[in-house]
C-alpha cells in the first residue's frame, strides 16, 4: 500500500520548496481564471480572452530582455491591449472579433521579435519556452505578493460587478434600462480578464493560459444552472487541475524518454479537457433524464 | 438622468405625458413631433411598421436616448430605477448561460447593485410570488436559455414588473410568438395591467392581437404619431393625414386591415425602408 502511494506521491514531492511555491501561485491563479472565466465564457469573449493571453507573450518576453520577472509583462501588456481592444469597439458585437484579431497579430508580431532578441543577446533559449508554455516549477518566490494583489483585484472586480455583469451578459439593452453602465462595466470586465490571463501566463505560459480561462468554466457551466455554483464549481476544477498537473509533472521526472520531467502545462492543459468532457458527458445524462 | 425628473406637477393620474418628443439622428428625422399621455392602468398599443420608430421612442421613455426636441415627462420621479420597467424584442440567450428563470426575475429587483445577491428570505419570496403572477413556477428552475419564446416572455415580464414599476413597456413582445401564446401573453398583460393599476405600453406591427385589450393606441408612421382610442385613431381619414396619402381601413370579420396605398411621397418611402416593403402596394397592419 504504501508502495503504491510512494509510486503516486513520490517522495519529496511535498516538502520541496518549488512545488510548494508552485502549489501556491497554481491554486490562487486556477481560482481567478476560474471565478473571471465563467462570464467570460457566458459572453461569448473567449476569443479575447485568448488573445488577451497570447500577446502576453510579447510582454514575457520584454521582461525577459530587461530582466524584470514575466509575470509584469505579462499583466502590463494584456492590460495595455485591453485598453486597446476596448477602443477599438469591442462593445459591438461585430467590432469585437475585427479588435480582437488586430491587437492579437500586432501583439504576436511584437513577441516574434522579443523573443528573437531576447534569444540571440541573451543566449537563453529556454526563455521562448518559459514564455510560450510557461514554467511553474522554475517560479522565483519574489512573485508571490505580487500575484496575491492582483489575483484579489481580479477577483475584486468580477464579486463587485457580479450582478450588473450577470444582467449585461444577458442582455445589455435590459441592462442599460435599469440604469447600469454597461460599457464601464465592459470595460472593467476586460481588465479582469486581462490579469487572469497574465497570472495564468506564469502558471502555463502565454500560449495555454486561456486554457484555465476557459476550460474550468466551461465544464463547470455544464454541471449547474446557477450562477454562483457555477464559479464554486469552476474553481473547483481548476484547482484541481493544475494540483493534479503539479504532482503528475513531479513523477513524471522518473518516467521516459529521458528522465527528465514533462511539462506540467501538458497535464494541466489536459485534464482540463478531460474534465470538460467528462462534465460534458454528465451534463448531457442529466439533461436527458 | 435630471432629464426624468419632473418640472411641473403631471396631469391627474397621468403616468407619462410625451410632448413633441422628436428625434433625429444623423440627418433622418426619426421621430416628428410625438405626443401622446399613458394613464394610470391603461393598455396602450404603439403600433407601426418595422422602422416607424417604435424601438427609437421606447429609448427616448427609458432615458436610452435623449430628443432633439420636445420631451417625456414621467409622474415619478428616477426612470432608471424600477420606475420604468422594459421588456426587450426577444434575444437570443445562450442555453448554456448558468441562469435560472427564478434567477433572471431577482435580477429584476436588485440587478443594478454591487455584488452578489444575499439570500434573503424576502427576496425569495418576492421572485416566486412574481413567478405565479406570470404562470411561471413550472419553469422557473430552468436554463432561462432553454425555454421557449413564450416562456421567456414571461420570465422577463416578472423580471419588469417585480420591481413593481408605474409603466411597463414591451418591445414586440408579439413578434416571435404563435397565436395562442400572444393571446396568453396578452391577456396576462391585461390582467395585470387592472388588477396592480399599472401603465403598459406594448409595441406591435400588428394590431389585431391587442384589440381586444386596447384602451388606447398610438399609431407610428415614419416617425409621426396619432394616439386615442382605437376608433378614434384606426379611421381613413386619421390615418390618411398621417401617412400623407390615401390610407384605407378595413373591417373584416372583426379584424381590421389598414391598405396604406404607397405612393411616392417621402413617408411612405420612409415607412417601408426598415422592412423593405416599400415597393408593395398594401401594407396590412
Amino acid at each position: 500500500m504504501s508502495h503504491l502511494l510512494r509510486a503516486i506521491i513520490e517522495p519529496g514531492f511535498f516538502s520541496s520548496a518549488s512545488v510548494q511555491l508552485a502549489a501556491a501561485v497554481g491554486g490562487l491563479v486556477a481560482v481567478v481564471a476560474a471565478a473571471v472565466g465563467v462570464f467570460t465564457v457566458v459572453r461569448g469573449q473567449a476569443f479575447a480572452g485568448e488573445a488577451l493571453g497570447d500577446i502576453g507573450a510579447a510582454g514575457g518576453s520584454s521582461a525577459y530582455l530587461i530582466g524584470i520577472a514575466p509575470l509584469w509583462g505579462f499583466i502590463g501588456i494584456a492590460v495595455a491591449a485591453a485598453g486597446v481592444m476596448e477602443m477599438i469597439g469591442i462593445q459591438r458585437a461585430r467590432g469585437r472579433d475585427l479588435a480582437t484579431g488586430i491587437v492579437l497579430g500586432a501583439g504576436f508580431g511584437l513577441a516574434a521579435l522579443l523573443l528573437y532578441l531576447g534569444t540571440t543577446f541573451n543566449n537563453t533559449t529556454g526563455a521562448t519556452v518559459t514564455i510560450l508554455f510557461g514554467s511553474i516549477f522554475a517560479l522565483d518566490r519574489s512573485i508571490l505578493p505580487a500575484a496575491v494583489v492582483f489575483g484579489v483585484i481580479a477577483l475584486g472586480i468580477v464579486t463587485a460587478l457580479y450582478r450588473p455583469l450577470l444582467l449585461s451578459s444577458v442582455s445589455p439593452d435590459l441592462a442599460a434600462a435599469r440604469g447600469i453602465p454597461v460599457r464601464l462595466v465592459g470595460s472593467l470586465y476586460l481588465v479582469a480578464i486581462a490579469v487572469a490571463v497574465a497570472l495564468s501566463a506564469v502558471t502555463i505560459g502565454a500560449i495555454l493560459s486561456t486554457a484555465l480561462l476557459i476550460g474550468p468554466a466551461a465544464a463547470a457551466l455544464q454541471l449547474t444552472a446557477r450562477p454562483g455554483r457555477a464559479v464554486a464549481a469552476a474553481a473547483a476544477i481548476g484547482l484541481a487541475a493544475i494540483w493534479l498537473g503539479l504532482l503528475l509533472a513531479y513523477d513524471s521526472y522518473y518516467w521516459p524518454p529521458h528522465h527528465r520531467g514533462w511539462p506540467v502545462s501538458f497535464f494541466v492543459v489536459t485534464l482540463v479537457l478531460l474534465a470538460y468532457l467528462a462534465s460534458r458527458a454528465l451534463g448531457r445524462r442529466r439533461a436527458r433524464r | 438622468m435630471s432629464r426624468a425628473s419632473l418640472a411641473a406637477p403631471p396631469v391627474q393620474d397621468s403616468t407619462l405625458i410625451a410632448e413633441g418628443v422628436t428625434v433625429r439622428l444623423s440627418g433622418r428625422t426619426i421621430l416628428d413631433d410625438v405626443s401622446f399621455t399613458i394613464r394610470r392602468g391603461e393598455f396602450t398599443g404603439l403600433i407601426g411598421a418595422n422602422g416607424a420608430g417604435k424601438t427609437t421612442l421606447f429609448r427616448v421613455i427609458l432615458g436610452l436616448q435623449a430628443p432633439t426636441a420636445g420631451r417625456v415627462r414621467l409622474s415619478a420621479g428616477d426612470r432608471a430605477r424600477g420606475e420604468v420597467g422594459y421588456v426587450p424584442q426577444k434575444f437570443l440567450l445562450d442555453p448554456d448561460m448558468p441562469l435560472r428563470g427564478r434567477d433572471l426575475v431577482g435580477l429584476g429587483l436588485d440587478g443594478h447593485r454591487f455584488g452578489p445577491a444575499l439570500p434573503s428570505r424576502r427576496r425569495t419570496r418576492l421572485v416566486q410570488e412574481m413567478l405565479e403572477a406570470v404562470d411561471a413556477t413550472r419553469f422557473g428552475d430552468a436554463r432561462v436559455g432553454q425555454l421557449s419564446g413564450g416562456e421567456q416572455q414571461r420570465i422577463l415580464i416578472a423580471h419588469a414588473l417585480i420591481s413593481e414599476p408605474k409603466l411597463l413597456l414591451l418591445d414586440e413582445p408579439l413578434a416571435n410568438l404563435d397565436l395562442r401564446s400572444a393571446q396568453e401573453v396578452v391577456s396576462l398583460l391585461a390582467r395585470i395591467a387592472r388588477g396592480k393599476q399599472i401603465a403598459i405600453l406594448i409595441s406591435a406591427h400588428e394590431m389585431n392581437p391587442l384589440l381586444p385589450v386596447m384602451d388606447r393606441i398610438v399609431y407610428l408612421a415614419a416617425g409621426r404619431a396619432a394616439s386615442g382610442t382605437a376608433s378614434e385613431v384606426v379611421r381613413s381619414d386619421v390615418l390618411s393625414a398621417l401617412y400623407g396619402h390615401h390610407v384605407d381601413v378595413l373591417r373584416v370579420h372583426g379584424r381590421v386591415i389598414v391598405v396604406a396605398g404607397t405612393g411616392h411621397d417621402e413617408h411612405a418611402a420612409a415607412d417601408g425602408a426598415g422592412e423593405g416593403s416599400g415597393d408593395g402596394a398594401v401594407e396590412i397592419v
